[in-house]
């Protein structure tokens, strides 16, 4: 997979000479054009967008284009909370994905490796979910945990939950969905990565006194790294932004609000184009910081 | 867990090992006893069963049947980190996410003994490669890796150590002096050595006692010279060193010696060097102690003849010649003739015939195969 590159320096073979040639040129031009036309434009758009101001002689919804930065403070002192559950909810699901995901990985990567297809069925049902849509399954989700269940009835019960609390709409809820439909997007680089673990390495550690615990922290942990750093960087980039699942209509409410149903709502309903751009950008701009804080704190450039 | 380093080896025991994979049997009623200090050499053919045996000993693979006493212990049910025993492995399996020092400070850490760093570094002069202990295993070369692997080993004083033909991946000058070295660690060290390798030459070399194994159990064991000098199967004869085989019946018998009559020519064996002495047995013997004469010579008691032959191929390896002498009715037989500057000067297709002493000779249990040419 090619995010197991994240973070690490590609060794490029520097004896081969260079070609720069017309035929390189060829070669790179439809991508540079693509990424020219479909991610620096609107990018700069964004931006631009982000610091207009309201036209004083239009209507509803009419921008001039001005260098407002002041939407940004505005935003960050409306919306902060909203920020802050984001990236909350993305670490938690993000978390819990890991958790889950770690031994299915180990099991289909390692220990099924006497029979392929165990392996490969396994596989299969990893990414079988994706075949269907992704609104349909969160709305069967809603569905399966909506105050009419059975589940829900059974939990009020039992006493966990009181006879006035639900599931749907609590944070417990969105957090349950966003690990759902993300973990795929965790197992299967910490499957290639375990996949190719040498299980001699395992054998070593045991021979040299390690107990099973102790191999699986000195030894598969931080063999496996790249597969977790890649792992969590694709589940917790698209749930930072994710507002399918926090949305009113799914499985959240207006108190699990997050920060891409806030921009939704901007755009959408209040056609306020500034401020959705401006936490467009702000919430772009934290992924990156965090991203590569994470990348270098995890020094995936000491593995292999 | 014991704290303390081991002053000696510990010695080992295989009882009546038999392991099973799915489809076929590895190991078929192993018995084996290496006395402790012993440098110990299990040889064998890829697939005969040696690395299977080592993995048992580690505790990486569960017998089917059998007990494993390592000190007189049984660790037969013990786990590989509850055993007093080290690995060299094969593909030396350093950990590439940890330093060289701290590979080799593993196992000290695992055990928590005091300054493991300190023991490490002793350990890495001890194989030589202090200078490189902050490096990284995959920017050593093959035989720094190796050696690498044996300090990691060797820095828990094990009872025993367990070597994985861990001289296999490298050239073959680096092979001769990394031998030297490990047999002048294990003499220092003082602790038992278990080295499964397929080089004959290897085991001979450096091993107290050479087990010869095939098909899953032990065809003969003894001190190399002994193995050499007198091979009990045919396959023994064949995998240590070359041999020439003449399989004929049993015709006549004295009081010290048995004969054999193959095309013509009667071949004798002291008895006492004979495994059977009634039938049809094969009798052996090594190409370098028998002589090739351009004249029939003069029957004697004390030599075995063979001949007429007609030399087929000459082969100059250095330090002797092979020559390669068609005999009817009795195949191909090899001689080999050191290049001391008085070889006899001889053409391909030249008559000649082959002479060896009486004492040199040795009898076999078994016969070879039919389609293996003797």
């Amino acid at each position: 997979m090619a995010f197991t590159a994240f973070g690490s320096n590609n060794r490029s073979p520097s004896n081969k000479p260079r070609r720069t040639g017309k035929v390189v040129i060829a070669l790179l031009a439809p991508g540079l054009a693509y990424l020219a036309m479909f991610f620096l434009t609107p990018l700069f758009a964004l931006i631009m967008v982000s610091l207009e101001t309201p036209d004083p002689a239009g209507g509803f919804a009419e921008y001039v284009p001005a260098f407002e930065f002041g939407n940004y403070a505005n935003v960050v002192s409306e919306y902060l909370p909203h920020i802050l559950r984001s990236f909350g909810y993305a670490l938690a699901a993000t978390v819990l994905a890991l958790l889950i995901s770690y031994p299915l990985a180990y099991f289909i990567g390692v220990k099924a490796r006497p029979w392929p297809m165990l392996q490969k069925l396994m596989l299969t049902l990893v990414i079988a979910p994706f075949f269907i849509s992704f609104l349909l399954r969160t709305l069967a989700w809603k569905q399966i945990f909506s105050n009419e269940s059975w589940i829900v009835s059974s939990l009020q019960d039992l006493g966990i939950l009181d006879q006035t609390q639900y599931v749907v709409g609590t944070p417990f809820m969105v957090i349950f969905g966003l690990t759902y439909n993300f973990i795929p997007f965790m197992t299967l680089p910490l499957y290639t990565s375990l996949e190719r673990l040498d299980t001699r390495y395992l054998e070593a550690g045991s021979d040299l006194y390690a107990t099973p615990a102790k191999v699986f922290r000195k030894v598969t942990l931080p063999l496996s790294m790249p597969g977790i750093i890649s792992g969590t960087l694709l589940t917790f980039i698209p749930i930072a932004g994710d507002y399918v699942n926090a949305s009113g209509d799914f499985l959240g409410s207006s108190s699990t609000a997050m920060i891409g149903n806030v921009i939704e709502s901007n755009y959408l309903q209040i056609n306020d184009y500034p401020s959705a751009s401006a936490l467009s950008v702000i919430l772009m701009g934290v992924i990156l910081v965090l991203v590569s804080v994470y990348v270098r704190k995890s020094g995936t450039e000491d593995l292999l | 867990m014991a704290k303390e380093f081991v002053a000696r080896g510990a010695d080992l025991e295989l009882k009546q090992i038999r392991k099973e994979f799915p489809g076929f049997v590895a190991i078929d009623n192993l018995d084996l006893h290496v006395p402790a200090g012993q440098f110990f050499a299990l040889l064998g053919p890829s697939g005969c069963g040696k690395t299977t045996s080592l993995r048992l000993v580690a505790g990486l693979e569960t017998p089917t049947k059998g007990k494993i006493f390592i000190g007189g212990k049984d660790v037969t049910s013990t786990k590989p980190h509850e055993r007093p025993v080290n690995t060299v492995f094969q593909s030396y399996a350093l950990f590439p996410h940890m330093s060289v020092l701290e590979n080799v400070a593993f196992g000290l850490r695992q055990r928590k003994i005091d300054n493991p760093l300190v023991r490490a570094k002793e350990a890495l002069n001890l194989v030589q490669l202090p200078h490189l202990a902050d490096r990284r295993p995959q920017q050593l070369s093959g035989g720094q890796q190796q050696r690498v692997a044996l300090a990691r080993a060797l820095v828990n004083r094990p009872s025993l150590l367990l070597l994985d033909e861990p001289l296999g991946a490298l050239d073959l000058k680096l092979r001769r002096e990394m031998q030297i070295e490990l047999k002048a660690i294990q003499m220092e060290v003082g602790l038992t050595f278990l080295h499964v390798t397929h080089d004959q030459e290897e085991a001979m070399d450096m091993a107290d006692t050479v087990a010869v194994m095939n098909l899953g159990h032990i065809e003969q064991m003894g001190a190399p010279e002994a193995l050499y000098d007198r091979p009990k199967t045919v396959f023994v004869s064949k995998f240590l060193g070359q041999s020439n085989l003449l399989v004929g019946e049993v015709t006549s018998s004295s009081a010290n010696s048995i004969s054999i009559e193959v095309a013509g020519n009667k071949i004798s064996v002291p008895k006492a060097r004979a495994e059977k002495h009634k039938g049809k047995i094969a009798i052996g013997f090594r190409p370098e102690k028998a002589t090739f004469l351009t004249k029939k010579p003069a029957s004697s008691a004390s030599t075995n003849v063979i001949g007429p032959g007609v030399i087929l191929d000459i082969r100059f390896t250095g330090t002797s010649n092979q020559y390669l002498i068609e005999v009817p009715e009795l195949g191909n037989i090899t001689v080999f003739a050191q290049n001391i500057g008085q070889s006899p000067v001889i053409q391909l297709g030249e008559q000649v015939w082959i002479s060896w002493a009486i004492e040199h000779s040795f009898g076999l249990s078994d016969l070879p195969a039919k389609s293996e040419k003797a």
